[in-house]
């Protein structure tokens, strides 16, 4: 299960901290004894089983996402303060799990499914807690946070079993070209959950039944124009990300274009969200029929991050 | 013996009593502090009857909140006379209205006042504010002590806690407020929307007054009759539309309320969706509160069409309602917390006052006998009279320390106040002095 990555830049204070990782798990000292020998390492080797923080990081998550739901049965504001405390506090443990995988592997952190989910799940968490702080606006965390909960845990339970990252994920254009990508599927996700919050929201108006906590949440309008703006957010990360892919793509195969599954459900995904902004100010689509397109995006969205992934693309399996 | 009374409350409130009454002993604010001031000044009887006094009136409650001076027993009758002779009613009429709360039930009564608790509208926000102000009053006028302090402050406290940590006060009770809310939850602010008010009744009015409230942008008024029309326009300071050129304003309002006296809806579905067509499907929120109704019900299946009508809005508010109720546990809970720091609060000032009172009795009336004695004996010096005297002073500082120590140990405050009440009675100090 555990592998052994080589690490070009061991610095001795990640050496230190991967020493105590060891003595306190004699497997992975086994795991490291019977690791190939790896070249162009001088300094210790980097485990990719799940790091203590990364794990203080989903507790902090799952407590988080339990008060959020709380939240909306109840109205006590510690119960919202505490929540949206813990998972800042989630947030911060979790960046520092990031930095530490990103200083040991000398590449951005995220070269694996288990690292690209763990990426996603910390930039939702930090894209949500921005909309909350600039709407004040907390109860749509009991929708945001069980998604990066999951992700999370995840990216925690699936230690990775690909090969170390190729050479070229060294470079500033790969990592610019993964980070953009990563926040535009996090954008997408928040308008997601936004447009799945619309479409209940206005079930309830339309059967005049709303309910107790119906009140708690964001007006529909609002609900509308955060997913817009989200969906924009992640249209602009998203294009430049393509762009830098297809500059990768050169760097590494010698072509921009392959014919990939995965530059082609991107484009895919590119058309339907600018489809989305485009249609939810028509006199036909706006409301609840531009929201449904929205919740069909991101499934999309999830497919290629999954299927595509791991099945069909030739070369992205890692993110 | 009968514990002695030491806090009451005196009044009558919805539950006990018809609005006509209630209007009639109702006091403002000048006759709070009136009848305040002259229950606790010593003008009144001779003697002052109160120690502490507040008034708390509402339209829906009159109550005077009393610390009474050393006659408790005969402070009830005496405030009753008072209260009945303030407002010039024969006695006769006002008692059977009148309750009276005493002690623990009188802190309960107020704690649970201004919790919203005994509310006609269960849970309503206001009744805070004018505990608050209440107690402001007396305060500020001096007729308050320590007692009534901390009781008006510890329900201060325990209503917003209520307010805060239960959904007591959630959930719009009135139809009119229930309609608002849902506009804002289609809408969010309503200060750039546009409303269109068909009609006018009771509760078309009290909508248009929370629009206005929350500074709708544009009222757009439309009647059968221009007069009408214009008319209500300039009461709602809105803009009058003539009903032959109502087609014309669809693209406008957001939000529609028709409250017109017709035998068949006026609104049909084919017309609503003209306007839906004019506006682009902006969302259209149609709010019905005619009887017979106004809006063809079909008119409610159209694309980003919100129809409401006054049975929907009703079951709205029932559904509040039932929330709110399902919550008076904890508040009462709640209550109950503060109610019991309140009387913790309370016997520990009483021991305080208590154990000073065994002090000065126990050394007072014993040092002129002392004195006497050490009169009689020329033998001594002065220096020996002295030692004699603090020796003395000494032995009845360590008769009273095993009855001390047994009162602060006291745990449970029942039993603390019974064994306070018992010394009271074994040492003959007065009620009500402590």
């Amino acid at each position: 299960m555990e592998r052994w990555y080589a690490s070009t830049s061991c610095s001795a204070i990640i050496a230190g901290a991967r020493e105590g990782l060891v003595a306190a798990n004699p497997s992975a000292a086994k795991g490291r004894q019977d690791s190939v020998p790896r070249a162009g390492c001088t300094g210790p080797a980097y485990t990719e089983t799940a790091m203590p923080t990364s794990i203080a990081a989903l507790l902090l998550y799952a407590i988080s996402l339990v008060l959020y739901l709380w939240l909306l049965y109840t109205n006590r504001p510690w119960v919202g303060v505490s929540a949206t405390t813990l998972l800042a506090g989630g947030l911060l443990v979790h960046y520092f799990s990031l930095m530490e995988r990103a200083r040991a592997l000398d590449s951005v952190p995220y070269q694996d499914l288990s690292g690209s989910l763990s990426l996603f799940a910390w930039l939702l968490a930090l894209t949500y807690l921005g909309l909350e702080m600039f709407h004040r606006q907390r109860s749509v965390g009991a929708f945001v946070v069980p998604v990066v909960f999951v992700l999370a845990l995840f990216s925690t339970v699936f230690t990775p079993h690909q090969p170390p990252a190729p050479p070229e994920a060294h470079s500033t254009v790969f990592a610019l070209h993964v980070t953009l990508n990563v926040l535009a599927y996090s954008a997408f996700a928040i308008a997601f959950v936004l447009s799945v919050i619309f479409l209940l929201q206005n079930r309830m108006l339309r059967d005049r039944a709303p309910g107790r906590t119906f009140w708690r949440f964001p007006a529909l309008e609002l609900l509308e124009r955060m997913s817009r703006s989200s969906v924009a957010v992640g249209l602009l990360a998203l294009s430049v990300g393509i762009v830098l892919g297809l500059i990768v793509s050169r760097d590494v195969r010698g072509r921009f274009w392959s014919n990939d599954p995965k530059e082609l459900i991107s484009v895919l995904i590119l058309l339907g969200y600018t489809a989305y902004l485009w249609l939810s100010r028509t006199t036909r689509w706006r409301g609840a029929r531009a929201s449904w397109l929205c919740v069909i995006n991101f499934v999309v969205v999830l497919f290629s991050l999954t299927i595509v992934n791991l099945y069909l693309s030739e070369f992205h399996r890692y993110f | 013996m009968d514990r002695a009374v030491r806090i009451l409350v005196m009044g009558i409130n919805h539950r006990t009593a018809p609005v006509e009454l209630r209007e009639r002993v109702a006091f403002d604010p000048e006759q709070a502090r009136r009848a305040a001031a002259e229950l606790t000044r010593s003008a009144h009887v001779g003697q002052p009857l109160l120690r502490e006094a507040a008034v708390l009136s509402t339209c829906n409650r009159s109550e005077l909140y009393a610390v009474p001076d050393h006659n408790a027993a005969e402070t009830i009758p005496a405030l009753r006379d008072y209260f009945a002779a303030f407002h010039r009613l024969p006695l006769a009429v006002l008692e059977p209205s009148l309750y009276v709360y005493q002690d623990a039930g009188a802190v309960r009564h107020l704690f649970r006042v201004a919790a919203g608790l005994d509310s006609m509208l269960l849970g309503e926000a206001e009744i805070l504010g004018q505990v608050r102000e209440a107690y402001q009053r007396a305060f500020a006028n001096g007729t308050t002590g320590p007692v009534l302090n901390r009781m008006f402050q510890g329900a201060l406290e325990a209503g917003r806690r209520v307010r805060s940590q239960t959904a007591l006060g959630a959930g719009p009770m009135s139809v009119a407020l229930a309609a608002v809310k849902l506009a804002e939850q289609i809408f969010g602010r309503l200060r750039e929307r546009t409303a269109l008010i068909v009609g006018a009744g009771t509760v078309g009015e009290q909508l248009v007054e929370h629009l206005r409230n929350r500074k709708i942008q544009h009222l757009l008024v439309a009647n059968r009759s221009w007069e009408r029309a214009s008319g209500l326009a300039a009461r709602f300071h809105g803009e009058a539309v003539r009903w032959e050129e109502l087609s014309r304003v669809w693209a406008r309002p957001d939000i529609v309320v028709t409250s017109l006296a017709v035998q068949e809806p006026w609104l049909t579905r084919a017309e609503l969706e003209k306007a839906m067509a004019a506006r682009g499907n902006r969302p259209l929120f149609v709010i019905d509160l005619g009887v017979p109704r106004n809006v063809e019900a079909a008119a409610g299946t159209l694309y980003n069409v919100y129809l409401y009508n006054l049975d929907s809005l009703a079951e709205i508010v029932e559904q509040n309602r039932r929330a709110r109720q399902q919550e008076i546990p904890r508040a009462e809970q709640i209550v109950e917390e503060h109610v019991a720091r309140f009387e913790a609060w309370w016997a520990a000032a009483e021991m305080v006052e208590l154990l000073r009172t065994l002090r000065h009795q126990g050394t007072v009336p014993d040092a002129a006998a002392l004195e006497q004695r050490l009169e009689r004996m020329h033998e001594l010096s002065p220096q020996e009279r002295r030692d004699l005297r603090r020796t003395a002073e000494e032995l009845l500082a360590l008769a009273r320390l095993e009855p001390e120590a047994q009162l602060r140990q006291v745990p449970a405050l029942r039993e603390r106040v019974r064994r306070l009440d018992l010394v009271r009675d074994l040492f003959g100090i007065t009620k009500g002095t402590v």
